[in-house]
């Protein structure tokens, strides 16, 4: 790990203290702060919280807001929730996944975006929904999809 | 004069003050739907206009008032008249609107969809006498899209922190008391006896004792207590304030979903300004109650929902559930008594406090007493969040206050992946927890998910086997292999490769899955399949012996083509497509190749003439 990597994680630890249960906030901070949880984090976070990296990995795996792999410059979210489901949520993760070529979870290889699958943003009254970075698309079309992606650079 | 009297005076002259300015007030609804719905652009374009043209007015921000599908709303009150309501206002018509009437006094009344005042207005509708609104009862939501959620002053003004303040003059047992006879049931969807609760919790010797809020809001189709903590976060803070005093806890967390951050914004901002004012800490108003809340964010486990689960994600563990007894009311948290309530339930005490058991109790039926929040989303031609006297019909819900679908009606699920889909002949069962159990469905945190003819059953009960397999915590076997296994089917059926005696196999997973299940999810997982085999099993025959979905949903059972005398040779579905496989010239019929085609459906989003069909 660098320096800079090791300081910017202890700085992230030092707002903490050592009860088990701040585990999950550690981990959405690093998240935060990082993009994603990576091996040499769950090792420091272990040590900080006198776990086995075992017990880290294994509660950050369980929840499916932590992810493994560097995310892109953009997070797309499709939201497959009920009321987004009934009114073509998945068309449009299947249209996402195939002009982007990645599966949901995957980032694209040109670090662009990242895809990934959302239960519920709960704007279920204007579904079906898109979350690209914070902003939130209502009554989404395959059509409307793709002019709002070139937006995203 | 008392310190709680001074807040609550100085609440009321703010409130006052900002409404007697003689400023036209206008107000922008900027919830996390709003928003979605273009709230930002539109409050730009009120600001821009605003100072260009040098007028003179309040630009206030509220929360929710339910009527999403009318979003964004921009409400104005000027001159003397009620305040007026407009809906789907864009950026271009805040401009029109404000201008015609605040500098032409000119409201634009056709644009309008009603009026908030006590007589009648020059022809406008009363803005709670629309269909969308008529009968309903509002009482968790009465401040909603009223009151700025942001500032503490505006809920005081209205009678906020009064049921608290009455509850520290009342013994605990007293409020207890109150509260069992209110007859309040937990509005998670369990519907479990709030005061029984919490008197289990009391009676427990241990001097450390929590309270926590559920606010893992995860069925999808339901954001009722999203919008609700957007709208009016310190509803919930007063309830908790009440059950903690009542049950005897020092500690409170909200566990909230991380997927709803404007609504953990404005918890946040809730609590600080609860500190200032002396409404929470120590020896709270003066009195020996002390009481702290702490924000616990979910991480994406819908399991977290279920109670056990939910305090181990809070203890910093994976979210998995573990047998009862002990109920957390006798060891929940760090092994202390743990009362563990809904945001609609903490949200629904201050009121009945205030206003007493006797009062909550006209409202509803007997055994089911009160209101009770929904989301309607789906194919509902009026899509929103309402509250309503538990007891009404689901008809009257779908079609009176829905406005029903756009296409005929075909089932509404209720209770999210825990629930069942009811088909029209049970539109008579009153929205209450036996009867909504009796009909194979739950009542359930109160997604009404209102589904028509496009909808395939099939598809919708493997969405919610698919659904609840994912999120299954894999700690109990019947769950993890029987949700998976159930799903497996249900993929296959949808592929057009269902066998006979598919149906029978998933009606025996079903029920063992929900017999022997660990917690709530396992055991209400198959509800969904069991109520459309139930209901609907003549689209499971359609797809396993006819290779046929009756809705044309399943994607591997339907093909798109173009019928040539409706096509225009409009170009619009040859540039859509993303596989290049539909053909034409420029006025003349186009011509699709279904062994190209992915079936993505871009080609029936854009035609415009109704050429193109998926069957």
């Amino acid at each position: 790990m660098t320096d800079d990597l090791q300081l910017r994680l202890d700085k992230v630890l030092g707002g903490f203290s050592d009860e088990a249960g701040n585990l999950i906030p550690i981990l959405q901070k690093v998240q935060e702060e990082f993009g994603y949880i990576f091996r040499e984090a769950v090792e420091r976070i272990a040590d900080f919280l006198k776990m086995t990296e075992n017990q880290v990995y294994g509660v950050a795996s369980f929840y499916a807001q932590f992810r493994f792999t560097p995310p892109g410059r953009h997070s797309i979210s499709a939201c497959l929730g009920t009321a987004c489901h009934v009114r073509g949520g998945e068309r449009l993760m299947e249209s996402l996944s195939r002009t982007l070529r990645v599966k949901p979870g995957e980032s694209t290889s040109d670090g662009r975006f990242d895809l990934n699958r959302v239960a519920c943003l709960g704007c279920c009254a204007l579904s079906p929904v898109v979350m690209v970075d914070k902003d939130i698309y209502s009554n989404m079309t395959v059509m409307k999809l793709r002019g709002i992606l070139r937006r995203y650079e | 004069m008392s310190n709680f009297e001074k807040l609550i005076e100085n609440s009321k002259r703010e409130w006052e003050a900002l409404n007697n300015s003689g400023l036209p007030m206008i107000y922008l609804g900027t919830a996390s739907c709003g928003i979605a719905a273009g709230a930002d652009a539109v409050r730009e374009a009120i600001r821009t206009t605003l100072e260009k043209n040098g007028i003179p007015a309040h630009l206030m921000e509220v929360g929710c008032i339910g009527i999403c599908y009318q979003e964004p709303l921009m409400d104005i009150t000027a001159f003397g008249n009620p305040r007026l309501s407009y809906g789907n206002v864009n950026s271009e018509w805040a401009q029109k609107i404000i201008n015609s009437y605040l500098q032409k006094k000119d409201p634009l009344k056709d644009r309008a969809l009603g009026h908030f005042g006590q007589g009648p207005f020059d022809g406008l509708p009363r803005f709670f006498d629309l269909p969308f609104f008529r009968s309903q009862v509002r009482i968790v939501l009465k401040n909603c899209g009223f009151i700025d959620p942001e500032n503490i002053n505006h809920y005081l003004a209205h009678e906020g922190y009064q049921g608290f303040h009455k509850a520290l003059e009342m013994s605990p047992d007293d409020v207890i008391e109150e509260v069992t006879r209110a007859g309040i049931r937990g509005r998670g969807g369990a519907g479990f006896p709030t005061g029984k609760k919490w008197r289990t919790c009391r009676d427990q010797p241990s001097k450390v004792k929590y309270l926590i809020c559920n606010a893992d809001e995860g069925d999808p189709g339901a954001f009722m207590n999203r919008s609700l903590i957007e709208s009016d976060p310190h509803v919930l803070l007063e309830g908790m304030l009440i059950a903690a005093y009542a049950i005897g806890a020092t500690h409170g967390y909200v566990y909230i979903r991380a997927e709803y951050p404007l609504a953990i914004k404005r918890l946040k901002n809730t609590i600080n300004q609860m500190m200032k004012a002396g409404l929470l800490g120590q020896k709270i108003l003066g009195s020996d109650f002390s009481f702290d809340i702490k924000i616990k964010e979910g991480a994406g486990a819908f399991v977290c929902g279920e109670e056990t689960a939910l305090i181990q994600s809070i203890e910093g563990k994976r979210g998995m559930p573990r047998t009862r007894p002990p109920y957390p009311a006798v060891s929940g948290l760090h092994r202390r008594p743990t009362v563990i309530n809904n945001v609609e339930t903490l949200s629904t005490i201050p009121h009945i406090i205030q206003n007493g058991a006797s009062w909550y109790r006209q409202f509803g039926v007997p055994g089911n007493h009160g209101t009770k929040t929904f989301s309607l989303v789906g194919k509902a031609r009026h899509t929103g969040m309402i509250e309503v006297p538990l007891g009404t019909k689901l008809r009257n819900v779908i079609f009176d206050i829905a406005g029903g679908a756009a296409k005929p009606f075909k089932a509404v699920q209720t209770g999210g992946p825990s629930g069942g889909c009811l088909s029209m002949d049970y539109l008579d069962t009153p929205v209450e927890y036996e009867s909504l159990a009796a009909a194979g469905s739950i009542m359930g945190s109160g997604g009404l998910i209102v589904m028509d003819e496009d909808t395939c059953m099939v598809d919708m009960a493997r969405y919610f086997i698919s659904f609840c397999s994912i999120e299954s915590c894999g700690k109990c076997t019947p769950c993890r292999i029987g949700t998976s296994q159930m799903l497996n089917i249900l993929n296959r059926i949808c592929q057009g490769n269902g066998r006979e005696g598919d149906i029978e196999l998933l009606e025996r997973i079903g029920h063992t899955v929900k017999a022997a299940s660990l917690c709530g999810l396992g055991q209400t997982a198959p509800n969904p399949l069991l109520t459309t085999l139930r209901y609907f099993r003549e689209e499971y025959v359609a797809h396993i012996r006819e290779k046929r979905c009756p809705a044309g949903v399943c994607k591997d059972l339907i093909t798109y083509s173009i019928l040539p005398d409706k096509c225009t040779g409009c170009l619009a579905c040859i540039s859509a497509c993303p596989n290049h496989c539909i053909t034409g010239e420029k006025k003349k019929p186009h011509v699709l190749d279904p062994t190209e085609c992915v079936k993505c459906g871009a080609c029936f989003e854009v035609c415009k003439y109704d050429a193109v069909v998926q069957r």
